[in-house]
This record gives C-alpha cells, sequence and structure tokens, in this order.
C-alpha cells in the first residue's frame, strides 16, 4: 500500500504545531495501525529526523493509552476498537489519512501526538472508590448477593479504559461519559451506595474544575468509545447528582 | 551457602505466616508519619502495595512510567484470579491450591511462601468484592468460578475476559484515596533509572522525568520495586510495549541478586506472528482451553493442503484430526498446564503439522462446546427436537457470553470468525516467573530494597498456573508486604528525613547522565528497534522453549557482540532535555542485552529440564521433561560481577517437608 500521512507535529506544550505531510510506500493490509506508524518512524530515525510521538503501551486495546485522531474520527474509522487495534486493511492503497492528538482544553498536547489526560485522574481521585481500606475486611465476598443483571451492568460500567475518546469525539469536548461510567459502576452496586451522593457530587465538580464541556446529549461520544459505554450512563448519572443535590 | 537466608518462620507449615506477623515489630502510627515509602510501578503489586502502605500511615511516594498509574499491563490479564475459596464444593482447599501451585511450578518454588500465597488468596476476593470490583455472577447472586489449565477445581474468579482490568481499576481506586488525602505522591511519565544505596542501604532512587527530561533525586527508607517481568528480553512477547527490566536490573547491579532468571513462561494461546513488522503478540485467554478443544491435522498431507490454503479446517472430518493433548494427556487434556501445552504445539509444528501459512500455528476449536452448550439451552428453553441450526445460534449466544470479547479481539486481528472457523495459536512469551530474590519478607538482598508481583522470584518456581499472577501481585501488595516492611522499618523511626544532597545522590545522578549522554552519543548507524529485534531472535531461537547446551553458550557470544555493537553503533535522534521515545527505549534495550547474558548463562547452568526451562538434552524417551532434583533443588541467585558472564551463582537449596517430590504427572 502506498500512503499520504498528514500528522500533528509539536515539539512540546509551548510552541506552536502544524501538520507535515508523509508520503509512505510498502505497507501491508495485516499491519495494524501502530505498525504502520512504526514503519515511518524507523525510516525517519534512518534519515536523521526525530520521529513522530505518540502514546501507545498494551497494543491489544485495554490499557486505554493509544490516543489518535484519525482522518477526524477518534481512534479510527472502525467502531468499538482503539487505534491499537485498528489494521491496515481498514484502507486502501493510495488513501490520505489525516492523524492528530486527542483536542481538547482539558488535554493540553505534551508533543506531536501525545496529550496530557491526568485531568482524568484527578477526576478519579475525587471520589472514584468505595472508602474501605485494604487491610483486613472481614466480610466473606458471598456475603452480599448481588442480582446477576445489576452486576453485569456494573461491569459494562467499569470497562472504561479511560482512553479520552469521548472527550475528543464531543463538540463541547465533555467528560461526561467517563465520570458517568464510574459513577454508575458503584451506584448500581450496594457496596457503593453508602457513598453514592458525596461521590457524584465531588467527581462532578472535578469534571467541572478541569474545564471539560457540558453535554448536550448528541451522542457521539457513545458512538465512537472503543468499549461501548452507554449513554444511560450519563442519564444515570445526573439522576444521581439531581437526588444528592435535593438531599443536599 | 549462607550468604542467602530466606528467613522461612521455623513451626509447622500452616502456622508460619500467622505466627510470623504476630511477632513482626510495629511501627506506632505517629511515627508512621514520619516514614516515607518509594514504590517504583503501580500494576496491581505496586499498586496495592501502595495503597496500603498509605493507609497504614507511612508516606508514599509512586512511580510509573505511564501517564496513569491505571494503565499499567496487569489491566491486560484476561482469565481471572484463583482463590480457595471452595464456593463450589468441588473439593478446593488452602492446601490444594498451595500442592497445586508447588506441582504446576515442577517443584522449582518455596514451601512456606505459596502456602501464604494459598492462605491470603481468600482475603484477595474479600477485598475486591468490598471495593466494588464487578466479578462474573451467578443466576442467584453468588460469585461465579471456571477452571484453568493444571488443575482440577474451579476456582478461578472472573471479571469476563477483563479480570486483570477490573483487579487493577480496584487498586487504582484504592490509590486514588490515597492520593486525595495527600497519603500518597504520584508521579507519572516518570522512569527509575538507579536505585541509592546509604550505608548499604536503599535509600531511593533517581528518576527521569519523561516529560522535561529532568533527572530528578527522590529519597525514602524503603524502596519497593514492583515492576513486573522482562518478557520482552524477547522483542515479540504478550507484554506492553514499555515494559522492562529496567529497576530490577539496576538494583542487581547494585546488589540485589537476581533469581531463576531463565524461566520464562510461554503461553501456548496466543495469536500466531502474521509478519516481519510485527510489534507485539496477542495473548487469548487461557479460559479458552477450557471449552476449546486443540487439533492438528492427523495427515501430514492435510496439514500441508491446509498450509497452502487449499483445504479448510472445516472439511477435515473428525477421525483425521489430531486432538494431541486429548490424546497425549488424557486427565487434563486440553487442559495441561501451560509450559505442556506450548511444548506440546511446538512438537506437532516442528514435525510438519502447522496449520497455517509458516506452519507455526495449531486449532482452538470451539466446534463442539458450541454445539453442546446449544443442546443444554434448547432443553432449559424448553425448545423441543431443535435443528442443528437452532442449536448452533443458541450455542454461539451461550460462548459470546462466555468469551465474546477475546473472540472479538480474535477477529478484530486475524479477520476470521472465529464462531465459524477454529481460532489459529501458538505460543508466546508472556511471563517471567524469575526475577529479583526475596527472602520471606519479600526483601531483595539489598536490605530496604524489597520486589513484589512479577519482579520478584517467589511463588512460580518453573511455570505459572493460569490465574495466579493476578493472585501472587495482590497477595503481596495487599496482604504480606506492608506487613513484613514493617519489621525494617521499625529500625527507622528515629532516622528522619534521608537528605537528596548526600553524596550517593550526587554519584549516583552522575553515573545516570553519563549513562544517558553515552546513548545519546553513538554513531547513529542502527535505530534502538534493530538491536532489540536482534537481540529478541537470538533469545526466540536459543533460548526459547527448548533449549541446549551448544546453543545456549552460542547465545551468550552473540548477544555480548550485539551488546557492544549497540554501545558503538546505536542512533538516538534527538535531545535528552524533552520527551524522547527513542531515548526511553534505548535505556531499556540496554539492560535487556545485559540480562539477556545472564538469562543464557543460567540456562546453561541447569543441567535439567523443570517446568517452562526445558533442556534437550534431559527429557524421557516420550518427550517429557526430566527433572533432576538431586542436582537442581536450589533457586539459582546470581550475583552481579561486572560482565553478566561473570555473575556468580548462589544456590538457595529448597526444602520439602510438607509435598513429597514426584515426577509431574497430567496424564
Amino acid at each position: 500500500m502506498k500512503l499520504n500521512l498528514k500528522i500533528w507535529r509539536q515539539k512540546n506544550a509551548d510552541t506552536k504545531g502544524e501538520m507535515v505531510s508523509y508520503p509512505l510506500n510498502g505497507i501491508e493490509e495485516d499491519m495494524s495501525f501502530l505498525e504502520m506508524l512504526d514503519v515511518l518512524n524507523e525510516q525517519l530515525i534512518n534519515k536523521g529526523e526525530e520521529p513522530v510521538e505518540f502514546d501507545h503501551d498494551c497494543r491489544e486495546g485495554i490499557c486505554g493509552t493509544c490516543s489518535l485522531m484519525i482522518n477526524g474520527r477518534a481512534h479510527g474509522p472502525d467502531t468499538r476498537i482503539t487505534a491499537c487495534q485498528l489494521h491496515m486493511r481498514s484502507f486502501n492503497d493510495g488513501d490520505e489519512i489525516v492523524i492528530e492528538p486527542w483536542r481538547a482544553k482539558a488535554f493540553p498536547v505534551v508533543k506531536d501526538l501525545i496529550v496530557d489526560r491526568s485531568a482524568f485522574d484527578r477526576i478519579q481521585q475525587a471520589g472514584g472508590y468505595i472508602s474501605i481500606n485494604t487491610s483486613g475486611n472481614p466480610v466473606d465476598a458471598n456475603a452480599i448477593p448481588i442480582e446477576k443483571d445489576m452486576a453485569d451492568k456494573a461491569f459494562n460500567a467499569a470497562t472504561c479504559i479511560g482512553c479520552g475518546a469521548c472527550v475528543a469525539a464531543c463538540k463541547n469536548a465533555s467528560a461526561m461519559l467517563f465520570t458517568s461510567a464510574k459513577v454508575s459502576q458503584f451506584a448500581l452496586l450496594p457496596q457503593g451506595q453508602v457513598e453514592a451522593a458525596e461521590r457524584v457530587q465531588n467527581m462532578v465538580r472535578q469534571m467541572d474544575l478541569e474545564g471539560f464541556g457540558n453535554c448536550t446529549n448528541t451522542g457521539a461520544c457513545e458512538v465512537e468509545c472503543p468499549k461501548g459505554i452507554s449513554l444511560e450512563n450519563i442519564a444515570r448519572m445526573n439522576r444521581e447528582y439531581l437526588s444528592a443535590s435535593v438531599k443536599g | 551457602m549462607g550468604i542467602l537466608d530466606s528467613k522461612i518462620p521455623k513451626g509447622p507449615l500452616a502456622d508460619k505466616w500467622t505466627n510470623h506477623k504476630n511477632h513482626i515489630e510495629l511501627v506506632n502510627p505517629a511515627n508512621k508519619r514520619n516514614i516515607d515509602v518509594i514504590v517504583v510501578g503501580t500494576g496491581l503489586a505496586g499498586g496495592s502495595a501502595a495503597a496500603t502502605l498509605a493507609e497504614l500511615g507511612y508516606n508514599v511516594k509512586t512511580f510509573c512510567y505511564q501517564d496513569s498509574p491505571r494503565r499499567a499491563h496487569s489491566i491486560a490479564a484476561q482469565g481471572g484470579v484463583n482463590a480457595a475459596k471452595n464456593y463450589q464444593g468441588d473439593g478446593d482447599s488452602v492446601y490444594r491450591l498451595f500442592y497445586d501451585t508447588v506441582k504446576g511450578g515442577d517443584y522449582r518454588s518455596r514451601e512456606a511462601n505459596v502456602y501464604r500465597l494459598a492462605q491470603v488468596s481468600t482475603n484477595i476476593i474479600d477485598q475486591c468484592v468490598a471495593q466494588g470490583v464487578p466479578f462474573a455472577r451467578e443466576y442467584g447472586g453468588l460469585l461465579d468460578n471456571r477452571s484453568f489449565g493444571g488443575v482440577l477445581v474451579s476456582r478461578t474468579f472472573y471479571a469476563k475476559g477483563q479480570t486483570g482490568q477490573q483487579l487493577l481499576l480496584g487498586a487504582y481506586a484504592a490509590m486514588n484515596r490515597q492520593i486525595q488525602r495527600g497519603k500518597i505522591k504520584s508521579h507519572t511519565r516518570h522512569e527509575m533509572l538507579d536505585i541509592v544505596l546509604v550505608d548499604g542501604k536503599a535509600r531511593g532512587i533517581i528518576a527521569r522525568n519523561l516529560v522535561t527530561g529532568e533527572i530528578e533525586r527522590h529519597s525514602a527508607h524503603a524502596v519497593v520495586l514492583a515492576t513486573g517481568g522482562y518478557g520482552n528480553l524477547f522483542f515479540l512477547s504478550t507484554y506492553c510495549m514499555g515494559a522492562n527490566v529496567m529497576a530490577a536490573w539496576k538494583a542487581h547491579k547494585r546488589g540485589a541478586f537476581f533469581a531463576n532468571p531463565c524461566f520464562t513462561q510461554i503461553h501456548p494461546t496466543c495469536i500466531p506472528v502474521s509478519g516481519d513488522h510485527q510489534s507485539k503478540l496477542t495473548l487469548m485467554s487461557e479460559s479458552l482451553r477450557n471449552d476449546g478443544r486443540i487439533w492438528v491435522p492427523k495427515r501430514l498431507e492435510d496439514a500441508k493442503a491446509i498450509q497452502e490454503g487449499k483445504l479448510k479446517p472445516t472439511q477435515l472430518k473428525e477421525e483425521d484430526r489430531d486432538y494431541y493433548l486429548e490424546r497425549r494427556y488424557p486427565a487434563f487434556g486440553n487442559l495441561v498446564p501451560r509450559d505442556v501445552a506450548s511444548r506440546a504445539a511446538k512438537e506437532r509444528c516442528d514435525a510438519g503439522f502447522g496449520v497455517n501459512k509458516t506452519g507455526e500455528a495449531v486449532y482452538l476449536d470451539f466446534d463442539s462446546a458450541i454445539m453442546r452448550y446449544g443442546r443444554e439451552k434448547a432443553l432449559t428453553s424448553g425448545i423441543k427436537d431443535p435443528d442443528n441450526k437452532t442449536v448452533r445460534e443458541l450455542g454461539e449466544k451461550v460462548v459470546e457470553a462466555k468469551y465474546g470479547n477475546l473472540f472479538q479481539m480474535y477477529e478484530k486481528i486475524v479477520d476470521q470468525n472465529p464462531y465459524k472457523t477454529p481460532m489459529m495459536i501458538y505460543p508466546a512469551v508472556h511471563y517471567t516467573m524469575g526475577g529479583l530474590w526475596v527472602d520471606y519478607n519479600l526483601q531483595t538482598s539489598i536490605p530496604g530494597c524489597y520486589a513484589a508481583g512479577e519482579a520478584n522470584f517467589s511463588d512460580h518456581g518453573a511455570n505459572r498456573l493460569g490465574a495466579s499472577a493476578l493472585m501472587q501481585g495482590l497477595a503481596d501488595g495487599y496482604f504480606v508486604l506492608p506487613y513484613t516492611i514493617g519489621d525494617y522499618l521499625s529500625k527507622d523511626i528515629r532516622t528522619g528525613e534521608i537528605s537528596t544532597d548526600l553524596p550517593e545522590f550526587e554519584a549516583a545522578e552522575t553515573h545516570v547522565k553519563e549513562r544517558i549522554a553515552k546513548l545519546m552519543s553513538g554513531k547513529g548507524i542502527h535505530s534502538v528497534d534493530y538491536y532489540h529485534k536482534k537481540l529478541g531472535k537470538i533469545m526466540w531461537n536459543k533460548c526459547g522453549m527448548s533449549r541446549n547446551a551448544k546453543e545456549l553458550q552460542e547465545a551468550i557470544d552473540e548477544i555480548a557482540a550485539l551488546r557492544a555493537d549497540f554501545w558503538e553503533n546505536v542512533k538516538v535522534p534527538g535531545t535528552a532535555d524533552n520527551k524522547n521515545q527513542e531515548l526511553e527505549k534505548a535505556g531499556r534495550v540496554a539492560d535487556f542485552l545485559e540480562l539477556g547474558e545472564l538469562f543464557a548463562k543460567d540456562a546453561l547452568t541447569r543441567n535439567e529440564s523443570c517446568g517452562g526451562h526445558f533442556r534437550e538434552e534431559y527429557q524421557t524417551p516420550e518427550g517429557e521433561a526430566l527433572r533432576d532434583d538431586e542436582n537442581f533443588k536450589f533457586v539459582s541467585a546470581w550475583e552481579y560481577k561486572g560482565e553478566p558472564k561473570d555473575a556468580v551463582l548462589h544456590k538457595e537449596e529448597l526444602v520439602y517437608e510438607n509435598i513429597e517430590l514426584k515426577t509431574r504427572s497430567y496424564k
């Protein structure tokens, strides 16, 4: 395959970036998208140029590190996968491929295609946990039966990988899907209900502080989410938030 | 060899841990506030240790190279976590889990450590459920279990094919709670480049801020390394791209003994290599072997036709298939331990029966499981005399509920539908049983330097059983290390803060900076990946699934030559005072180029076959591993002496008081 890549290059957070064109030959259909970038980088290194930096780690769609806007879509043209799971068979010979970092005020660019997603960590730190000590919990795990349907729903919400595609796909750069996934996981489980009100208020407050936009229900986040986290979670978070505010 | 003191407590096996805990020195809560602990690595072991240490009251500083602690590679573990809960009432017990683990490890692990692991395994499940980890449940609302290789009970707890993710997010949440309380200071995008010893004790680390390139000094009263395994030595593996041995190797060079480096797990169910461009391999959970049957064609001409694309697996009749695991190991069948399953696949492929273009793949077939589940579902749904099509549809739904995400992952990578045609699998490097030598308290041979999780060597012997890595990581982090470390720290209550202005910090920082300067000043002929791939080829071909003395010696010489070439000619573009992924990789590969040599030396020294270490010279007439308990019933602990090949061997004799050593049989 022959490709024409257009890639965002930016030296660091303080300098301005620009799109740079890179023609690339000899790409095979069985390569993953990131392996295609490996080929480009090997060529750049051999030419004495600086390779394109991008975030990636597990390369099997679970760590949530990779974060590429490919032809205007978070994680590229296929649905329900991350960029690292995308293969070149999804492209055609001669294609132009535009590769950019996530764009959001709350995700500043670190270098080239790498952004700073520490805002997500801070939202979790604000309340994304159940406040029990790890040291010696006396209750047997089977002492709390949980309806399978609820357990499965909590699991589905908990499969969020924190990649940030929801923010990148949203025209408002809202982090509602991300935040609501964690709020929902615990709201659905009896263990999480004790602190539910405090949790949702603290996490939403932090989300707003970080500069994420508001949710206007366009649903783009759900479409682009590689794990298929459902919009129902946002509805559940809104209910949780409302009832927490009423309780005051 | 008095130099290695495993500090195993005296007394009956079942009481050792309780008695030991009862006699550990405690640190008063007011004093804990004055004690700092560094934890490097934030996977299951590091994350859980950091959270627990902070809860206990210590000041914890965590370091990870990822942009968030949540991304450590524990997240990719699929299948499950073992615990001796006996919820299924199938005769499981702490003793059985202990016994299976020691036997599975081919009698090369410590009895006392493994027994403790089995004991605390039950606490893990209680702890994780209380944290809100959404394990799979049955319709009655109780926790579900499945079985894994090498055992005859169902003791594995799981969350679909994402158990590691859910457990890690649990530990990450526990960490977040402590970060919010100010008890953990989390340093992300930081890499530890050296450990600092003051008066022979671990007192801090030198780390590089990967965004700014700044070299930083961090001090503490103790340093915990929970930095995972070193499988990326092989270039291609199921590890994440960034996994490395840097922290453990730096500790080794400063005096920590490295144990059993050649004990590597090659996992039988991975997606086969598709071409030279490949950057990593993907695991298909071992849980698939519960329902998938492994086979190759019986006749060579059929295998050849399949390799050439002239025959499809589904066209091959039942009697023309060789279910070689069921044939060779009738008692355990497709659920033999990983090392046995991997070697059996290699044996068939080497004999020409492989089923893809390269001849390096075997089938994992779900057809009979789909039909079996389909018939059961038809019965429970009240469908009378269903036709085959209906049964298949129902069965596919059941299989999807169990393994949906794995099947989807396979289809995305291979572009074939595993519900309709058998999966292709081949063994790949997946885990390292070897690691830093630690005593019963998880302390390395450097006082104050501890190692937890995959980074230590302690619990899995020569082969790890499935769903035991998550168990060990969390056992070390939540339930063992936070208590054993107190014994050491109780002597530090009057020490006060460790200054980073000490000459030892100065010297370590200078050393690190010189190394970076050297990496940046290679002649610039070949990229880092060029060397990494070459090293991987040597390792896979000569130190892989089967080894022999001649090739191991060749590997030692070739790796030494490659290392010299690397330092002379490597090309690292850009500068060191900025984000520079090539420089990060270069530092990691430089360490692998040293470890690889020690690995081969260790394999060459161990003149026996055990677990994942198979020496061609030592096998039974049927091709099974031939252990030598008389001469090799020990842990190899290597002391660094300059060049890796000059490392000095210290032996820790393994004592079996509770388990009789037997030839491992899964027939």
